[in-house]
């Protein structure tokens, strides 16, 4: 099919400026790791160990939600330096899927995101994670789920903005409070009832405790069923208003 | 048969003090094999109707046939028709040349293979040989010009739409891309319409001049038939001395339409008249005056330019609506 074969072509594209860049390559490898070296080491102390789990089950996936808010949300930056050069136009010109032009750069995050993923749930072993491994596959669906519906928003949103300085005040601002309220740092459950009704707004809240039930090996249960649907509908949604902007776009 | 067919259209933005209209309803034709120019000042409409003809943006209102695909109903039709090179261009800084013009292929739906044969031919047509394993970042403004012309033929289209293809280059740079864009015509017959402000592009490169002006097209012709239309020609006097005589005799001289003093003598708006120069001479000799120089020039396209877009300012409605 010709959106399959166009959106793999732009994938290879994408992946292939990614691989070029020894420094980002670096950066993307360093970053995961910084969040269990400069975080983790208080964790233990934080939220002792409760019986028959540990506190890296519920840290490591709030972590993987935060990789994806910062990684993948601003994903739209790399957009901003091909929209100056007019590389977003030249491909609109031709008769290329608009899905494609998404979906191209969307696999690209996506893949970027799900290694550094799988790094860090390693690197999180060596701190003490242990977790099963047919629940850790499973959020890492949820991650690349994420990933996908994260960047594309982001890119929605770099072709949105009037200007590209509002770009990173704007996720910023988006991210931050999607981040604490998603129980991300330490699980909602702490959290006074009005801060707690506030957090079911936040997609990502549902997404963390799906993760959570799946580190810890709970596979049947509300939370997980609730995050698996709304990153479906995260990433159908998502993809479908990032497509209209990529049509319409005025770059 | 006609390349590119524009019936009435129009582009209207809103902004906060109303709506704007950008390009206010223009037609044309442009016929298979022709260069055609839109010449006109920044902001007279080019781009905006550039980016509708090529389907970066949608119309207001109005229709165009493109390459034999209608604008509205078949936009995938005409992009697989038609080349675009926009006036930044549209390479990525970090990628080559080369990879940029066997991805441009593949995004035609070439197999590898082929998009590679046609980027090595591309790379000879366009002397980008030593260039074309660089990152494009640091080729020159005229090499990457070059680039972004190439990228715009790689599927062979039949239409060329090029947004002011030499804004930023030097002299040289300049010639040398004119020279490739005729040539891409003489070779495959090409169309190209391109947009620019230059007037002696237009004059230089294209068989027909639209001159566009607050979104409407003012003028049409070739630039020949433009320049003779105006019908006069410019003389300039220099003088060491005496240029206040000077004038005031010249002046009452029948075909004289305006006299203007400037540093070195005068300049003078004279009915086309072959025997005119002469008759200046004696007139000058009779009063005592001896003139340094005397130079006659046909108009340029510069003045046919100014003499339209001056004229249409003062036509009422022409003016952006205001709403």
């Amino acid at each position: 099919m010709q959106i399959i074969s166009d959106s793999v072509l732009l994938f290879r594209r994408h992946l292939d400026t990614t691989m070029k860049s020894k420094i980002s390559i670096l950066i993307g490898m360093v970053q995961p790791v910084l969040y269990l070296l400069l975080f983790g080491p208080m964790l233990e102390k934080a939220l002792p160990d409760a019986s028959g789990s540990n506190a890296w089950q519920m840290y490591v996936p709030g972590l993987l939600v935060q990789l994806g808010l910062f990684g993948a949300g601003y994903a739209g930056f790399n957009l901003i330096p091909d929209m100056r050069a007019g590389v977003i136009e030249r491909m609109r010109v031709t008769p290329i899927s608009r899905l494609a032009l998404l979906l191209g750069r969307v696999m690209r995050d996506a893949v970027v995101m799900l290694i550094q993923a799988v790094m860090l749930t390693l690197v999180a072993v060596g701190f003490g994670l242990r977790a099963p491994l047919v629940g850790v596959v499973g959020s890492f669906v949820m991650v690349l789920a994420l990933a996908i519906s994260l960047a594309s928003m982001s890119y929605l949103l770099a072709l949105s903005l009037p200007t590209e300085y509002l770009f990173a005040p704007v996720v910023n601002t988006v991210a931050l409070p999607l981040l604490l309220l998603s129980g991300i740092l330490l699980p909602m459950t702490f959290a006074p009832g009005w801060l707690s009704v506030l957090s079911h707004f936040s997609p990502f809240r549902y997404i963390v405790d799906g993760m959570r039930d799946l580190f810890l090996g709970h596979y049947a249960t509300r939370s997980v069923l609730e995050g698996a649907i709304v990153a479906g509908v995260l990433v159908v949604g998502s993809l479908a208003l990032g497509t209209r902007k990529f049509v319409q776009a005025n770059s | 048969m006609h390349s590119v067919q524009v019936q009435d259209l129009t582009k209207t933005y809103k902004t906060k003090n109303g709506l704007v209209e950008a390009v206010a309803g223009v037609s044309f034709d442009v016929a298979q094999g022709e260069i055609v120019g839109f010449l006109g000042q920044n902001g007279a409409g080019k781009t905006t109707t550039l980016r509708m003809l090529t389907t970066l943006l949608k119309p207001t209102s109005g229709s165009a046939r493109v390459a034999g695909h209608d604008l509205s109903t078949d936009a995938q039709g005409v992009r697989r028709k038609i080349g675009y090179v926009a006036q930044s261009g549209g390479t990525s800084p970090a990628a080559s040349g080369r990879s940029e013009l066997v991805l441009q292929g593949r995004l035609y739906q070439m197999n590898q293979a082929d998009a590679v044969r046609r980027a090595d031919q591309l790379i000879q047509e366009f002397d980008l040989e030593d260039l074309a394993d660089r990152p494009t970042v640091t080729l020159s403004g005229g090499q990457r010009r070059r680039l972004d012309i190439a990228l715009g033929l790689t599927h062979r289209p039949d239409v060329l739409f090029l947004d002011e293809p030499s804004a930023a280059l030097d002299p040289q740079s300049r010639s040398l891309l004119w020279e490739h864009v005729r040539k891409v015509r003489e070779n495959y017959g090409t169309t190209v319409f391109l947009s620019t402000h230059y007037l002696d592009e237009a004059d230089a490169l294209c068989d027909r001049v639209l001159i566009i002006d607050k979104g409407r097209v003012v003028a049409e012709d070739s630039p020949e038939n433009l320049k003779a239309q105006l019908g006069y020609d410019i003389v300039t006097i220099e003088l060491a001395t005496d240029a206040d005589r000077a004038e005031a005799v010249l002046a009452q001289h029948p075909a004289v339409q305006e006299v203007k003093a400037q540093a070195q003598g005068l300049r003078l708006t004279v009915e086309h008249n072959d025997r005119v120069l002469l008759q200046f001479l004696r007139t000058l000799d009779e009063a005592g005056i001896e003139p340094l120089s005397i130079q006659v020039e046909r108009p340029t396209l510069d003045d046919v330019f100014l003499s339209i877009t001056n004229r249409s300012i003062n036509l009422p409605g022409q003016q952006p609506m205001n709403v």
